[in-house]
């Protein structure tokens, strides 16, 4: 197999591969607590989250807390699986050359 | 994309995973004053001891037994004011929040291992087992950096470990819990602080 099949086309983007990162080590965050660490705009981070939701990566639940909605976000199985994959193929290429 | 973006990306990977998980903002320099504080604490209770009860390290009873624990208290106190304060400072200079997810979920951690371990002292103290309080307050301090390293510099597990050790040292001989006390909570907290100091702060 070879191992550019295993990098993946959505995470070729920063904010997507940020996105990943933060809920690989979190159980959940929200849309606050991204946009902050990733220092991304609204409309940016809600359409790299929107793509990776689309492709079951990760799992998106609206709530209510108080009065205030609020978005948080957690990976799915299939996402982590994925993401490791990605990890691994980066890996092999950094060290093949 | 070229090699050196993609080891960009791993950097930033492990980047984020740290920040979004840990709270790095801790002062070593907080770590070098409590040590010093239950050095001056562990004196004043060895002196009182020493001139106003019979002698032996681990069996108080009236007024120097409370004074004592006055102590401790304060050594306590004393510790976690400086710790707060420094840690603001210093979490102030890093950018990072004092109060948020991950300050949270590392002081929740921390707390949970100590207030265990603090009533836990209490009761065997009010049974009147004097000896066991010194090695089973370091088990228990050691279980809290141990379970709070996951969500902080690492690196505090290992004066976990050090003080879960000397703990069970401690407890094994009690006649030595008192120097046993000094060598976790006063000098490893010294040498340990210097260690972070010049590790994390003077950068």
């Amino acid at each position: 197999m070879s191992i550019i099949n295993n990098i993946n086309k959505l995470f070729d983007h920063r904010i997507r591969l940020g996105i990943m990162s933060v809920l690989m080590v979190n159980e959940f965050a929200d849309f606050n607590m991204l946009k902050e660490l990733l220092g991304a705009t609204d409309g940016n981070l809600a359409s790299h989250t929107k793509a990776l939701e689309k492709a079951e990566y990760i799992l998106v639940e609206k709530q209510f807390i108080g009065r205030k909605p609020n978005t948080r976000y957690s990976a799915t199985k299939l996402g982590k699986a994925e993401f490791k994959k990605h990890i691994e193929a980066l890996e092999k290429l950094i060290k093949k050359t | 994309m070229s090699n050196e973006d993609y080891l960009k990306d791993i950097s930033e990977i492990k980047n984020l995973m740290n920040k979004s998980s840990r709270f790095i903002s801790l002062s070593g320099l907080s770590g070098i004053l409590a040590g010093i504080y239950a050095l001056i604490g562990a004196a004043i209770a060895y002196y009182l001891v020493m001139n106003y009860s019979d002698g032996t390290l681990f069996i108080f009873h009236g007024w120097v037994f409370w004074t004592c624990m006055a102590v401790l208290l304060m050594i306590a106190v004393l510790s976690a004011i400086t710790g707060i304060i420094l840690t603001t400072r210093k979490a102030k200079k890093n950018n990072e929040k004092i109060w948020d997810i991950t300050s949270r979920r590392l002081l929740f951690n921390f707390l949970i291992p100590l207030i265990v371990g603090g009533l836990y002292c209490m009761i065997i103290l009010n049974q009147g087992r004097y000896g066991q309080t010194g090695g089973l307050m370091l088990i228990f301090y050691g279980l809290a950096l141990v379970s709070a390293s996951k969500y902080s510099i690492g690196d505090i597990k290992y004066l976990g470990y050090i003080q879960i050790i000397l703990g069970l040292i401690a407890s094994y001989y009690p006649g030595y819990g008192f120097w046993l006390w000094v060598a976790g909570f006063g000098i490893m907290h010294i040498v340990y602080g210097t260690w972070m100091h010049f590790k994390y702060d003077t950068k």
